[in-house]
Order: structure tokens, then C-alpha cells, then sequence
């Protein structure tokens, strides 16, 4: 009789998506409660769900799991999706890292002051086309252009093709040096779990906008 | 045939220092190679030798290990720190998350600008003192054993060590409202491994400086 997991953040993607790719690319139905009001944020305080006072909040299996990298390790162990071997998981480790320090300059991108958000656009750009992608690309050439780690899917592909949509809605064009990466979205893009996710209706947030910006900010009573 | 794991970093405690910590309190030895000059890093970037540009960076096992997650996943998997199974790891994965965070605010610290620092330091005391500490001090006193999950040495112990020695150098009585974390200390130090890394003369490295942070600076550039 096992429950579906339970996402507990705000309804947008922030810190929370790496979890509901992971999840929809493991064909993990899932269900969510959204913080809306900071009332509710103090009741999960205070029933003690929150081990760090943060969010995200997983509960799965019996656990109420937090810390972003704590709950996708679990979910990846848990559905095959974390290599086959201790040197695979280092592999598909240092790939995640990179990603997710790619994705976390996109992560904050909208806190930013209008000034301060073109100068961090650059910096996407710029890392994302000369410390990232050059590096799967080169990964994706040298492992015979399917997957990033060993011959199926894993939580690196997962997390690889969650960023380059990210980036790609800050710069359209810029997959444009990497033919790899290229194919790679593509063909990541038809496998019929990531497929169901991309489409609309799905568990999928649309990026960072005011309202949740002021969504944060109320929860967790910041000026 | 493979030698000793090599560690090259700054000759500091930087984001290498967990994994030093890691690797004694396995038992392991290593050797270091220390960055002095921003040639070297260049040179080190020019050979292909960091994945992502970046150091910390660890060879060990015919790998080239960098992203210092990636690096301690490896270490803890590869000499049974991760608990006995999923459930365990996970536990261990989010008391590591958080001494983690914590740690980061102090690696950050050296290198916030003269007139935050105080403010800085101050917020580092209480995020200590509120949101993780107690959370180490209820989970040792709940689970009642010598270790913070299951009954045997664990990554989550090793790390919650070093928080404690580290805060105990920014705040001597940090530990006054938690006789289960000084318990905890003066237990774990006690592990031989551990004894003989707390001894000087080991690869320990001391509280960063004013020479350290130039050094890093002139390495890296601005941070």
C-alpha cells in the first residue's frame, strides 16, 4: 500500500523541480501541497516536519525528507537511476554538481534587481557555453552519444536536460555550438516519462514570476 | 597500482578540509599538491585536469574527482560511511546537508567584505545555535546511541565534528546549552583515527588568514 509521495514547497519551481523531474522521469506519481500563507509554514514548524526549518519537504516512505540533494539521492537510489557502480556514481555525482551550480545561477535570477539581472544574464550565458556544456558535449561524444553515464538513463540525464530547457528559455540559441547536446534533447525529450512531463497540464512549474517572488517573501516573512 | 589519493587545493581549509577530514577519519592516507600561483591553475585547467575549471580536485582510483560533494559521496561509499541501507543513507545524507550549509557559511566568511563581517559572524552564532545544533543535540539524545544514525561511525558523525571544533573556534562556549554534542565531542575525538588527525602535524589545515584569502584571491580572481 504504498503512498504516493508528498512535495511540500511553494507552487513554483525554485529548489523544488529538480525533485519533480526526478520523480516524473522515474514514473513516480506524486502529489503536493503548495505554502501559501506563512501560517502554514509556522504549522509545519511547529508539528516538526521541517528538520532544518526548510523547505523542501518530502515525505516518502515513511520519511519526511529534506535537503534538496538528501531526497534526489534517495529517489535516484530508489529507481535505479544512480549507476550501477561506485565509479558510475561518482560519474553521474559530478555531472548532478555541475548542473545543479548551473541551475542555481538561474535559481536566483529573478530575486535580482533589474540592474544586477543583466549582469547575471551574462554569467548564465556565459558559463553555461563555456564551463558546462562544453563538458557534456565532450561526455555525450566520448560515451557513444546515448546517455551521460554507462548505457541508460540516469539522474545526470535527468538533471542535464532539466538545465538545458533552463537555459535555453533565457537564450534560445544556445545549444547552437553543441550538436551533442542537441541530439541529446531531442532524444531525452521522447522518452515517454520526460515526454508526459513536458507536456502542459503536467506537474511542471513555469518559471519564476512576482507572484512567486511575493509568495517566498510572505511565507518567510522577508522584507 | 594506484598510489596514494592526491589532493589538490590551496595549502588551506577551503572546501577541501571535509574531505581531509573524510579521508583520516578513514584511515586513508593522501598526498596534496598545493596551488601557490595562478599559473599552476592555469596550467591545470590548460591539461584537462578539472572538469569543470574548478578545485577542489581528488585523484584517486584512475579518477579525476572534483565537485567536493562528489568527492565525499565517493570517500563515504567506498569506506562504509553511509549507513548500512537506504534509509540510514538517507538520514546520514540530511544531517550531512545541513553541518554542510553550516560549514559554508564559514568557508564563505573569510572573504565577506570588512563591514559585514561582524554581522556575518553573528549570523553564523545563531543559525548555529537555533536551527542546526539542536537538531544534532535531539537526534543524539532520541536515538541513544554513540552515533548520530545507526550504531556505528558514520559520515554524518565525522562532519558534525568538524562543525563543532570549527564553531567551538568562533564562538569557545558554542556548546553551553548541549551536553549531548559535548558528550558527542569528546567521544568522537577519541576515535583513533580521528585522535591522530586532531594531533599537530597532520594534514589538518588551520583557521584561514589574511595570507590564505590573498592567496586564493590571486589564484581565482575576484570571488
Amino acid at each position: 500500500m504504498a503512498e504516493k509521495p508528498k512535495l511540500y514547497y511553494f507552487d513554483g519551481r525554485g529548489r523544488m523541480e529538480s525533485v519533480r523531474w526526478l520523480l516524473a522521469a522515474a514514473g513516480v506519481e506524486f502529489e503536493e501541497e503548495f505554502l501559501e500563507t506563512r501560517e502554514q509554514y509556522e504549522n509545519l514548524l511547529k508539528d516538526g516536519y521541517l528538520l532544518f526549518q526548510q523547505v523542501p519537504m518530502v515525505e516518502i516512505d515513511g520519511l519526511r525528507l529534506v535537503q534538496t540533494r538528501a531526497i534526489l539521492n534517495y529517489i535516484a537510489a530508489k529507481h535505479n537511476l544512480y549507476g550501477k557502480t561506485l565509479k558510475e556514481r561518482a560519474l553521474i555525482d559530478m555531472y548532478v554538481e555541475g548542473t545543479t551550480d548551473l541551475m542555481g545561477l538561474i535559481r536566483v535570477h529573478y530575486k535580482l534587481a533589474p540592474e544586477e539581472k543583466e549582469k547575471n544574464l551574462h554569467l548564465i550565458i556565459e558559463r553555461a557555453t563555456k564551463r558546462y556544456f562544453p563538458v557534456y558535449e565532450k561526455v555525450l561524444k566520448d560515451n557513444g552519444q546515448h546517455f551521460l553515464v554507462g548505457n541508460q538513463l540516469t539522474w545526470a540525464d535527468v538533471q542535464l536536460i532539466e538545465a538545458i530547457f533552463m537555459v535555453e528559455e533565457k537564450d534560445p540559441t544556445v545549444l547552437l555550438q553543441f550538436p551533442s547536446l542537441q541530439a541529446f534533447k531531442v532524444r531525452m525529450s521522447d522518452v515517454p516519462t520526460i515526454k508526459k512531463f513536458l507536456q502542459p497540464g503536467s506537474q511542471r512549474k513555469p518559471p519564476p514570476d512576482e507572484k512567486f517572488l511575493a509568495t517566498a517573501k510572505r511565507v518567510f516573512n522577508r522584507k | 597500482m594506484s598510489g596514494k589519493p592526491r589532493l589538490t587545493y590551496f595549502n588551506g581549509r577551503g572546501r577541501m578540509e571535509s574531505i581531509r577530514w573524510l579521508m583520516a577519519a578513514a584511515g586513508v592516507e593522501f598526498e596534496e599538491v598545493f596551488l601557490e600561483t595562478r599559473e599552476q591553475y592555469l596550467k591545470l585547467i590548460k591539461d584537462g585536469h578539472l572538469l569543470f575549471g574548478q578545485v577542489p580536485l581528488v585523484e584517486m582510483d584512475g579518477m579525476k574527482l572534483v565537485q567536493t560533494k562528489a568527492i565525499l559521496n565517493y570517500i563515504a561509499r567506498k569506506y562504509n560511511l553511509l549507513g548500512k541501507d537506504l534509509k540510514e543513507k538517507a538520514q546520514i545524507d540530511m544531517y550531512v546537508e545541513g553541518t554542510i550549509d553550516l560549514m559554508t557559511m564559514i568557508l564563505m566568511f573569510p572573504f565577506s567584505p570588512p563591514d559585514q563581517k561582524e554581522a556575518q559572524l553573528a549570523s553564523i552564532v545563531e543559525k548555529a545555535k537555533t536551527r542546526y545544533l539542536p537538531v544534532y543535540e535531539k537526534a543524539l539524545k532520541q536515538h541513544g546511541q554513540n552515533f548520530l544514525v545507526g550504531n556505528c561511525l558514520s559520515w554524518a558523525d565525522i562532519q558534525l565534528l568538524e562543525a563543532i571544533l570549527t564553531l567551538e573556534e568562533k564562538k569557545k562556549d558554542i556548546l553551553a546549552q548541549f551536553p549531548q554534542l559535548q558528550d558527542f565531542k569528546a567521544r568522537t575525538s577519541n576515535i583513533p583515527n580521528i585522535k591522530k588527525f586532531l594531533q599537530p602535524g597532520s594534514p589538518r589545515k588551520p583557521p584561514p588568514d589574511d595570507a590564505y584569502v590573498a592567496t586564493v584571491l590571486k589564484i581565482l580572481g575576484p570571488l
